[in-house]
């Protein structure tokens, strides 16, 4: 875009977008967080050109070989190798790829399906509002891990499976928050004068009145991509999420628990991915909070 | 303006609205009567004013007469099309009502979304009700009605936060403009202003209702500001019509208690002029149990037992209609 044929319109984002980038930035843990997990999209995103080996071939000359500052370590697999011989390294950067898999599709349906029942609840208020709130109270009643375990028992072990069954789990987040935004919102004058010139209820729930309900729910979106990727490294850990030997990293945990005392590098740096992962991503979506949220704003 | 024959555009006869409110688990439910037994015309180019304190039922009339609520009782006759309880209207109906009948609300941070750009919130009512437009008509019309209403062109593509409130005023104006209607209901539009700005957008009201030949419904609880804008005016209280006649007549020779007292308080431009202000006692009684007979017996000075046991009718009284068996 050249700068003098910049519309109004076109000002105006970016104007928004810095005064957004201005509170952001002012969180210097979220800058930090978003720098991270830039960083492991690029590793996702470019894993099959940067990784040295491919994630699922075996060396067998080279078993449980030490990182390579450590004796015996070599600079072919610079974290050492696994049980079956295979690089760390290369299995972790391709195991981040389905960690964002994970994130992006289980918020996708998880934000997806919670935000439009959320709406429908917060729309149409008297009895369909309780059933579908009371629902959720008990999805949310039962402990997380548990409801997903018993869900992917029922489905069958898989990722796929795990993917849906966190994504139930998450779901009824997404609705509470929509419907106490939508009924924050629905008596106010605007949403009253789009009914008098006429707005149907689809334009009513998706133009007018969920545009205003967007920051909370993006923050939780945040927040919960790193619940998801904890949630499939656990279902994964208890052998019910990826199945070996795609290199999950939770699964990757699972395989090499036996090896925790004799090898300790095949248990800590799977370990290692996931925590600085969800921390970077926690710490983001703080920062993320705190530009979007109208109360937090000074003006 | 005093015309007889321009077109009757509202006729409302007995219209009520009621509410239904939960008394709780074990008590029975409680109708709550917002709006009890208006009737009220109102013609082409004139302007009725609705004044009484807040929750005397002045919104609810909005609200019944914009359709955003139907009436419980009676029954409303809106530009040539009866809308009463038993008798819903056909989408065709309420498509071209709403056309004709159009509001402006009294918050002007309120009643724009704030994610919209000005020249969407114009828009919106075309894009909904006349949508064989093309986006180049729509957004030739909307500028048109920007400067039509005092703002300018390049207004459009901006955001409501970046307006003052006058300016978002003339924005909701705008708005409920641009399906060319001919009854507008103004729900209270100048009492968020600070005063310079009020007479501005009065002004700008007046103008238009002389250019479109509008007819205005004025709610409002500011008697300087209806002195100034009505032909008519309804005075109520506790959901019922308490006076009703022609502004000149109401302001000079207030019949109902309650219409003097609060004539009495309004402050007047005058420093020499002593103040006779009548004092109400007792607050504005709940209308979930409105007293027996006559709605303001208990704080009227003039009551006697017959206000206790009988509500009275509202009745021709010499210049205009009084519901009152003491008048002044």
């Amino acid at each position: 875009m050249s700068a003098p044929s910049d519309t109004p319109a076109a000002v105006q984002r970016r104007g928004r977008f810095l005064e957004f980038w201005g509170y952001f930035r002012e969180n210097r843990g979220a800058v930090v967080g978003l720098v991270v997990f830039a960083i492991f999209i690029l590793i996702a995103i470019f894993a099959d050109l940067i990784a040295p080996h491919s994630p699922t071939a075996q060396y067998r000359e080279a078993l449980l070989q030490p990182p390579m500052w450590l004796a015996g370590g070599t600079s072919e697999f610079m974290l050492g190798t696994d049980a079956v011989g295979r690089d760390l390294l290369s299995r972790l950067m391709h195991g981040a790829r389905y960690s964002f898999f994970i994130g992006v599709i289980v918020v996708v349906i998880s934000a997806g399906s919670g935000v439009i029942i959320g709406l429908v609840a917060g729309f149409a208020r008297g009895w369909l509002d309780t059933m579908i709130m009371r629902v959720m109270d008990i999805l949310l009643a039962f402990p997380s891990l548990l409801l997903a375990l018993v869900l992917v028992a029922i489905l069958g072990p898989s990722l796929v499976n795990a993917m849906i069954a966190i994504a139930v789990v998450l779901q009824p987040h997404y609705v509470r928050l929509t419907r106490a935004a939508v009924l924050q919102e629905l008596p106010k004058d605007y949403v009253t004068s789009a009914r008098v010139v006429g707005a149907s209820r689809i334009r009513l729930m998706f133009v007018t009145v969920l545009p205003n309900c967007l920051a909370p729910i993006i923050v939780q979106a945040a927040l919960s991509f790193s619940t998801a990727i904890l949630d499939a490294a656990a279902l994964g850990f208890l052998g019910l999420g990826a199945q070996p030997p795609t290199p999950e990293w939770g699964t990757m945990l699972a395989d090499s628990r036996e090896f925790v005392l004799r090898a300790w590098w095949v248990v800590t740096f799977p370990g290692l991915a996931i925590l600085i992962n969800v921390l970077a991503i926690n710490l983001m979506g703080d920062g993320l909070r705190d530009a979007l949220d109208p109360k937090l704003k000074r003006s | 303006m005093n015309d007889e024959n321009s077109p009757l555009l509202i006729k409302a006869s007995n219209l009520s609205r009621h509410y239904q409110v939960s008394g709780g688990l074990f008590k029975k439910d409680v109708s709550v009567k917002a709006l009890n037994n208006a009737s009220f015309e109102l013609r082409a180019g004139r302007t009725l004013a609705v004044v009484g304190e807040s929750g005397c039922g002045k919104s609810t009339l909005a609200r019944v007469v914009t359709m955003i609520e139907t009436p419980t009782e009676g029954a409303l006759n809106l530009d040539g099309h009866v809308i009463s309880g038993d008798n819903p209207l056909s989408d065709e109906q309420r498509a071209q009502l709403r056309a004709s009948v159009q509001i402006v609300f009294q918050d002007p941070f309120g009643s724009l979304n704030p994610r919209q750009s000005i020249g969407r919130i114009i828009e919106e009512p075309l894009l909904i009700n006349e949508p064989t437009l093309s986006a180049s008509e729509r957004e030739s019309r909307a500028r048109q009605m920007l400067s039509f209403t005092g703002l300018r062109s390049e207004h459009y593509e901006r955001y409501p936060h970046m307006f003052s409130g006058g300016q978002r005023q003339r924005i909701a104006v705008a708005r409920a403009l641009m399906l060319n209607p001919r009854i507008l209901v103004l729900d209270e539009p100048v009492s968020a202003l600070d005063l310079s700005i009020q007479s501005q957008i009065l002004n700008l009201l007046i103008e238009l209702q002389e250019r479109l030949g509008l007819a205005y419904l004025f709610i409002s609880h500011d008697l300087s500001v209806v002195k100034h804008m009505a032909d008519d005016v309804l005075v109520m209280y506790l959901g019922r019509i308490v006076e009703s006649g022609p502004a000149e007549q109401v302001f000079a020779n207030p019949r109902h208690p309650y219409t003097q007292a609060l004539l009495s308080a309004t402050p007047v431009a005058d420093p020499s002029r002593v103040q006779h202000r009548i004092r109400l006692e007792g607050e504005l009684p709940s209308p979930l149990n409105p007293p027996k007979g006559c709605a303001f017996n208990p704080r009227c000075w003039r009551a006697e037992d017959r206000c206790r046991s009988e509500a009275p009718e509202l009745a021709m009284l010499n210049t205009h209609k009084v519901a009152c068996y003491f008048p002044l």
